[in-house]
């Protein structure tokens, strides 16, 4: 496949079938492999999206200075993409997040302002709509009310999984921002209106949900829970446990985040195995494993490798 | 009915510091209406009129209750059920 550049390769990824970890051959498992966008995860769909739409409506012009709050995925995807297109990028990022995402950011020339562990992701939300009202200067994207995030998954990722695989019965990817779910979960649902549209929520460890109170909790503006049928918390153990098997029985290097999905895919096929149905379940591989490879969760058993995940942020 | 309830950190006031309380109900609502009564003032944070609170997540084994049938979600003896607040990702 030719492209007259990087940026236009975006999206396009393989969908490979499970035949180990898929229960029998009436349900069936199938991984849609977005580490193989440009930096690596689904996040280039939406950045890129969310620059594209800035540049067509204005905001984002010759030399501006995008600012945004990440965890890391999405920050990575804009730092390659403002590099390649010139402009300049401060993120902000929990100080929890694996060293990787720090090297990567840096090597793609972003700017990194750290915010407080406690708190998560929220905090970064919080640090970065302050930053924004001191520089008026700085163009936010904000992908998680941005709805050229969503969009981009209608727009691409909706379509390229009916196209390969048009009986699919279950879509099942993570929700953070909620912008894979909802784009490509409407997509899916206005053509297979009896589609399961499941999220697999990364369940941390307590200081991440060290909030002051409970009115500082977050919903991403894009999260319309009628998009969805079902919703699980999986945490830590069972997400290494599930991205070990994806790599020991199938041969794929995810991340953790991929694990915790994995096992919400593989809770559907046992209830449908349970109901007599037959399935084609499609799951969202949301990075490869490389990003976590500090974190020690590949390496020893899994009580170690809990143990060493501990407080991180690693969706 | 015996049902483990796990507490976030930032409820554990109202539970003597307890990360885990054990109560009863045969639904979500009746569960939150006994955690009352050995809890004082822990329901309201959870509760409003409108059913729970925007930024608190209830989830039984693991679902999402909101998606189970909210506060008349079924519960049975050995359930667990967890609260947290929502949080971010991405």
């Amino acid at each position: 496949m030719r492209f007259a550049s990087l940026l236009e390769s975006v999206g396009g990824t393989p969908l490979v079938g499970l035949p180990r970890l898929s229960p029998s051959s009436d349900i069936r498992l199938w991984a849609k492999l977005e580490d193989r966008n440009p930096t690596g995860s689904v996040k280039d769909r939406a950045a890129l999206a969310m620059i594209e739409a800035a540049e067509a409506d204005g905001r984002l012009t010759p030399g501006a200075t995008i600012l945004e709050p990440t965890s890391g995925n999405t920050g990575i995807s804009l730092a390659m993409a403002a590099r390649v297109k010139g402009y300049r990028l401060v993120v902000v990022m929990p100080e929890n997040v694996s060293v990787e995402r720090t090297q990567l950011l840096r090597m793609w020339g972003a700017e990194i302002i750290y915010s407080p562990a406690a708190g998560g992701s929220n905090e970064a939300v919080r640090v970065a709509r302050q930053h924004a009202e001191l520089h008026p200067d700085l163009v936010l994207l904000y992908q998680y009310g941005n709805p050229a995030n969503s969009e981009a998954h209608y727009r691409t990722t909706g379509p390229e999984i009916l196209a390969d695989c048009p009986d699919i019965t279950h879509f099942v990817a993570g929700l953070g921002t909620t912008g894979t779910l909802m784009g490509a979960g409407r997509f899916l649902r206005e053509h297979r209106p009896d589609i399961h549209v499941v999220a697999a929520e990364p369940r941390y460890g307590e200081v991440v949900y060290g909030l002051r109170n409970m009115d500082e909790g977050f919903v991403p503006e894009l999260y319309d829970a009628s998009v969805l049928t079902s919703r699980y918390s999986v945490g830590p153990r069972e997400a290494l446990l599930r991205m070990r098997q994806l790599l020991d029985q199938e041969g794929i290097f995810a991340g953790v985040s991929t694990g915790a999905i994995l096992h919400a895919a593989l809770a559907q096929a046992t209830a449908a195995a349970a109901a007599g149905e037959s399935a084609d379940i499609v799951f969202i591989v949301c990075d490869g494993g490389w990003k976590y490879l500090s974190t020690g969760a590949y390496e020893g058993d899994l009580d170690e490798a809990e143990e060493a995940l501990g407080g991180q942020l690693w969706a | 009915m015996a049902i483990e309830v796990r507490i976030p950190t930032i409820l554990r006031t109202y539970t003597a510091g307890e990360k885990s309380v054990p109560a009863a109900g045969a639904t979500l609502a009746d569960l939150l209406a006994d955690l009352e009564t050995r809890h004082p003032g822990l329901r309201e944070r959870l509760v409003d009129d409108g059913g729970l609170r925007r930024f608190i997540n209830v989830y039984l084994n693991d679902e999402d209750v909101r998606f189970l049938g909210g506060l008349a979600t079924p519960l049975v003896d050995g359930g667990v059920v967890t609260i947290l607040p929502a949080v971010a990702g991405g």
